[in-house]
């Protein structure tokens, strides 16, 4: 196997990798008959070109956040949870239906509360696969995906059938009130120095930083990590340390799908003020390159939200100013899970020679 | 260019080239360690030749060479005094060359004719090519005293008869050179000499053997040339009948060799285990272990013996909780639980056990988890290790990580280096450290010594001996021979999920044991294994 | 129910079956020979938008059906190099190709069309039409069997029949040429296979490719044959479903037919609410979009510790001693 320095593993490798996927989209820009140049102009100024851009792209980032660290976990555990989407959108009904409880007094209290849902609400749709992987076996991909659909249909029916207020025509809940507003960034005193413009990015932001570092907490310095990460190595071993599969596989999948929950105070309370359909708009996706991107560790992972907050902002500017249709996005981030995660060993023997050398003339 | 030695080119001027293969200064290197250095080597035609050295010595690498696995960095490979290029294993069985593997290289869910084909096939449809296999195979069997059935599953055959399809293989692709690596670790003794047997034969058919192992007694037995490789060099070629088992046992350590442990006899105490009527069924439902009872007193190590597969893991994976089972395990007179929520590793260890697996690897050792993590592992509840109810104490499971690689002589002494990163003897150190320093009641070793140099065998057979002494019961699982009789205090044969009868390892040899291990006991009579040797 | 009604519940199940027979098929070649393909659904989802763009801008079904192969075949050339040659984790892949399938597709369609990510209704030849067996007709008076040939097995569109000749073909390779003794047996072993002097990587880009072909015929049939148009994301997680019915046939050829029909008739069934209230059970709209996902679910739970996947599935080969 190659070995690289251990910087040049964690940093180079997706950097090479991210610059790899760029260049293909390129390609496929210039195949359907668009300027490449002319894209990145529009999606770096659209996405890091002013306060504006950035309260955008940080918004998207806090999603990111979120998603990507729901997937690190899970992959820690060796599960691969390809079911964030579901778990976000069902995350977003529980805020939704904690918001809509009560008249809420302040929004401290209504974010604890709907933080609490959405993770709850995340936790439990994750519990079923992981409880038939565990207990029978079945396969955790293809179940956490048919998850997704489920989840799609659910909330389908729970806003046109039970959530929808009478006279309402479009499938989604009534507006929240006004106790569950959460503070933007051009709202929170010194930030709003730096936004002037109303912007999405949010207090969630705050959260979502926190909750990296207690994901790295407890990956690394709690026995339940130790244990996590031990079982994700080798089960049979896990066993031998008296570690319980069923128990690390529910831990850490619920875990990541609370995760991925709480992905929706971001978007659900802290953007729109009510639940739509699809209202996770593939975050939970974004998560598998946000993590292998990020080398599943909680900082890598903050970096690399950021970075698709960008592309994810920039994708959608694309949208408004020019004919290249936004799923670009989804090209981009398709690319870049192919080489960080699948690619790795070859964007190592690519680099490999380089080190050799340097190795050799010092 | 050719370079040609006097005596190979002699030998090609009369009929044929007098040896089968000559290697000629092969060295090859994995990054910094140099895995063979300028190896020589003859191997007359119509002999069998032993290859002896330690773990690590390279007879491995060597072999790998020859079989088109990696390709040498220098040096040349004569077949009958031609130059070949091998450069993949189809060309070494172009060659001539058969390889039988020490892991079977068998497709389990097809039939012994399949796997025989498999590769060197006659034409697109399979139809043609069993017809014909079917044919030579008959004959080969009885040729060379090879039967095996042909229409047989793999994974329905006992491994001796597995391992006669893989000669089966090499001959039926008319291979004039056969090598076996380690051929009789997973052997009774009767297997082995059975397969000794057909060695001979198909050296009198004028075939040319290979033998790599390291057990000196079937060199010795066997072989007519035979070649010491240390450190990936070759340090001497002789005459088997001119040598002896000590000067050969010089060679491969460099230094005089204690064949031999010293230790006091045993002093036994209260009891510490009792078994009765174990049962373990597998995944399939298969019953592994059939009733197994057993007792151990404290200062006292039994010694389980038998051939790998015959349930010595089973009894293992029970005892130390990571399988369940039915029937008594007593330990200091309290029933354990088998099956139920304390049946698990967790428990047994708060329960005063401490298990050395048999597969460090897989199961004794996170390899991709630094040293420090693993001195941790399965002790991840420990209170000494911890901070909080939450929170893990890293400093100090680091700082106790640093004592026992003193204590243990463990090297590199880095806590933080990865397990994998460690020799193989330095791996199983880290597992036996962490293992005895807990001061258990009763010890589980299972192939303490498997891929460990000749010093760290010494060393860990010490600790064992110590802590017996200290007046704790060891259950010590071995398929070696030789380390079952010179560590036990008295000796148990398992065969096919039974015991098959005890011994004292004062009384007893290994004609004795062999016996036993084929299922040959003292008061049930044979017990027919399903394909079992005959 | 009356027999009109599961006439035509049959018809649609046979269609509806048939991509994931072939998806089934594809993912059979590719894990037999030990490399898991979860990448199913993006294959069949380019395949679709490479069949319908073709079929549409020549007016040739036969043109987008080798345009539906050739993408797929590229998709699959992707996995095989990242799986194979550099021994890249082959679940990844896999995802990463469904979602590069599932943006390449839209901005594809979206330049060649501008209609939304999709393609325009294809007519005439630039779709596969129904083909009436002989005696379809004739036999029609026969009590239930007649209207069974009529209705279900005759008027059905050529990839149809291909997909059920894939079977016994599939099985007949298997087990009866060099080929399948060596895919099924890199697939459980790919050390008995390197070591009896066969290329462990030849064998599995092979199996890769097959698979690459199948996907191909799962998508061109979707976008050409069963409905007559591309739409975006129109696999709709067939991929998925045709994997969990290889699991649930054991990764074997017949098994595969009758797993692919029984999840075909699940999907079949979430579109006829008439049946449902005709038996009398009221079920909101979503859950019978939700059925077949559901089904899938319950098949993969159901099917404990029974289905022996290839033992070599999933890693990659790496030279051992």
């Amino acid at each position: 196997m190659m070995q690289l320095p251990r910087w040049a593993d964690i940093v180079l490798v997706p950097l090479i990798s991210l610059l790899m996927a760029g260049i293909i989209a390129a390609f496929v820009l210039l195949a359907i008959g668009e300027s490449p140049a002319e894209a990145l102009t529009t999606m770096v100024n659209g996405a890091l070109g002013s306060p504006y851009a950035w309260g955008y792209t940080l918004y998207y980032a806090t999603s990111f956040i979120f998603t990507g660290l729901a997937v690190t976990v899970a992959f820690h555990a060796g599960l691969f949870n390809i079911g964030g989407e579901g778990q976000a959108q069902l995350g977003g009904l529980g805020v939704a239906l904690i918001c809509l409880a009560l008249p809420w007094p302040h929004w401290t209290v209504a974010l604890l509360a709907a933080t609490l849902g959405a993770a709850l609400f995340g936790a439990a749709w994750a519990a079923i696969p992981a409880y038939l992987q565990a207990k029978l076996g079945s396969h955790i991909v293809i179940t956490t995906i048919m998850f997704n659909y489920i989840a799609a249909s659910f909330i389908i029916y729970m806003l046109v059938d039970v959530l929808r207020p009478a006279g309402q025509m479009d499938p989604a809940t009534a507006r929240f009130g006004p106790g569950t507003a959460l503070p933007t960034l051009n709202e929170i005193p010194l930030l709003n120095l730096i936004f002037a413009k109303p912007v999405p990015g949010n207090v969630t932001l705050f959260l979502a930083l926190l909750a990296a570092w207690a994901v790295w907490e407890m990956l690394w310095r709690t026995k339940l990590g130790y244990e996590i990460r031990a079982f994700g190595k080798s089960e049979k071993a896990a066993r031998y340390a008296g570690i319980s599969p069923l128990r690390v596989t529910m831990i850490a999948m619920m875990m990541s799908g609370a995760l991925a929950g709480m992905m929706s105070v971001n978007n659900v309370m802290g953007e729109s003020g009510r639940l739509v359909q699809n209202s996770s708009e593939g975050a939970g996706f974004i998560g598998i390159a946000v993590a292998l991107m990020g080398r599943n560790h909680p900082i890598g992972v903050i970096l690399a939200a950021v970075l698709f907050g960008a592309l994810y902002q920039g994708g959608a500017e694309l949208g408004l100013w020019t004919s290249i249709p936004l799923e670009l996005r989804i090209v981009v981030q398709g690319l870049v899970i192919l080489f960080t995660g699948a690619l790795d060993q070859m964007v190592r023997m690519m680099l490999a020679p380089l080190f050799a050398r340097r190795r050799l003339a010092v | 260019m050719v370079e040609v030695a006097p005596q190979a080119a002699a030998g090609r001027q009369a009929t044929a080239a007098p040896y089968a293969i000559e290697l000629k200064g092969i060295s090859k290197a994995f990054g910094s360690v140099q895995a063979n250095k300028d190896i020589h080597i003859a191997v007359p035609r119509g002999t069998i030749h032993g290859i002896i050295g330690e773990n690590g010595a390279g007879k491995s690498t060597l072999m790998s060479i020859l079989y088109g696995f990696y390709k040498a960095d220098s040096g040349e490979i004569l077949i009958s005094g031609t130059p070949t290029q091998i450069p993949d294993s189809q060309a070494a069985i172009r060659a001539g060359i058969g390889m039988v593997f020490q892991h079977f290289k068998l497709v389990q869910n097809f039939t012994v004719l399949e796997n025989v084909i498999l590769g060197a096939e006659d034409g697109a449809m399979l139809n043609t090519s069993l017809a014909k296999a079917r044919k030579v195979l008959g004959d080969l069997a009885r040729e060379y005293e090879l039967d095996v059935d042909p229409d047989a599953l793999i994974e329905d055959l006992s491994v001796g008869h597995q391992q006669r399809v893989e000669i089966l293989k090499a001959l039926y692709r008319q291979a004039d050179i056969l090598i076996l690596d380690e051929p009789t670790g997973v052997l009774t003794p009767a297997e082995a000499d059975h397969l000794f047997r057909i060695l001979r034969g198909l050296r009198d058919q004028g075939k040319t053997i290979i033998l790599i192992t390291h057990k000196l007694r079937e060199i010795m037995e066997t072989t007519d040339n035979v070649s010491v490789m240390r450190r990936g060099t070759m340090v001497a070629t002789v005459k088997t009948a001119e040598t002896s088992p000590e000067a050969l046992a010089e060679l491969m350590v460099g230094r005089k060799v204690l064949l031999h442990v010293e230790k006091q006899p045993a002093n036994p105490g209260k009891m510490v285990l009792e078994v009765e009527n174990l049962r373990v069924r597998d995944e399939d439902g298969i019953e592994r272990l059939k009733g197994i009872s057993l007792h151990i007193r404290a200062g006292e190590i039994l010694g389980i013996a038998g051939v790998a597969g015959n349930g010595q893991s089973e009894l293992l994976e029970v005892l130390g909780g990571i399988a369940d089972g039915t029937g008594v395990v007593r330990l200091n007179g309290v029933d354990l639980d088998l099956t139920g929520k304390l049946s698990d590793a967790r428990s047994r260890r708060a329960n005063g056990i401490a298990h050395v697996p048999e597969d460090r690897q897989h199961l004794g050792l996170i390899m991709d988890f630094s040293a420090w993590e693993n001195v941790a592992f399965g002790y991840q509840d420990a209170g000494e290790y911890q901070k909080s109810a939450l929170f893990m104490d890293n400093d100090a499971i680091r700082a106790d990580t640093e004592k026992k690689m003193a204590t243990f002589d463990i090297r590199p002494p880095i806590p933080t280096l990865a397990a994998k990163n460690f020799s193989g003897g330095n791996q199983q150190k880290i597992v036996v450290a962490r293992e005895m320093e807990r001061n258990p009641d009763l010890l589980l070793v299972g192939q303490p010594t498997r891929g460990v140099d000749i010093g760290a065998i010494e060393f860990i057979h010490k600790q064992i001996v110590a802590l017996r002494d200290a007046g704790k019961a060891v259950l010590l699982v071995s398929v070696e021979l030789d380390e079952i009789l010179s560590l036990s205090d008295r000796i148990a044969v398992m065969f096919d999920g039974r015991i098959m009868g005890e011994r004292d390892p004062g009384t007893t040899g290994e004609r004795d044991l062999g016996l036993l291990m084929a299922g040959i006991g003292d008061n049930t009579g044979p017990v027919p294994k399903k394909g079992a040797a005959a | 129910m009356s027999l009109d009604t599961l006439l035509q519940l049959l018809d649609t199940t046979l269609r509806f079956a048939t991509p994931l027979l072939f998806a089934c098929l594809a993912g059979l070649y590719s894990e037999r020979a030990g490399i898991f393909d979860i990448g199913l659904e993006g294959k069949m989802l380019v395949a679709a938008m490479a069949a319908a763009s073709v079929a549409a801008l020549s007016g040739s079904v036969y043109f987008g059906l080798l345009a539906g192969i050739g993408a797929s075949l590229v998709f699959a050339g992707i996995h095989g190099v990242a799986s194979i040659t550099f021994r890249g984790n082959q679940l990844i892949s896999g995802v990463a190709l469904n979602f590069l399938a599932s943006g390449v597709t839209v901005l594809v369609a979206q330049k060649l069309f501008r209609q939304g990510g999709g393609t325009p209704a294809l007519s005439g030849d630039a779709r596969f039409n129904a083909i009436e067996l002989p005696f379809a007709e004739a036999l029609r008076g026969v009590p239930v069997l007649g209207p069974f040939y009529a209705e279900v097995i005759s008027g059905q569109t050529l990839l149809v029949y291909i997909a059920l000749l894939a079977v016994p073909v599939t099985w007949w390779v298997l087990y009866r040429t060099r080929y399948g003794l060596r895919l099924r047996a890199v697939g459980e072993n790919p050390a008995a296979v390197d070591t009896a002097g066969v290329s462990v990587v030849a064998l599995r880009f092979s199996a890769v490719a097959i698979a690459g072909v199948l996907c191909g015929l799962a998508g061109a049939y979707m976008s050409t044959g069963l409905v007559a148009a591309f739409g975006r994301e129109m696999t709709a997680g067939r991929g998925y479903i045709a994997l969990a019915a290889l699991i649930f046939a054991k990764w074997r050829p017949w098994y595969a037919l009758w797993a692919t029909l029984l999840f075909g008739f699940f999907q079949a069934l979430a579109l006829r609410p008439d049946v449902f209230k005709a038996l009398g059970v009221s079920i909101p709209v979503a859950a019978l979009d939700a059925l077949p996902y559901v089904l899938t679910v319950i098949v993969l739970a159901g099917i404990v510790g029974k289905a022996t996947p290839p033992r070599a599935g999933g890693e990659p080969y790496v030279k051992e001693r």
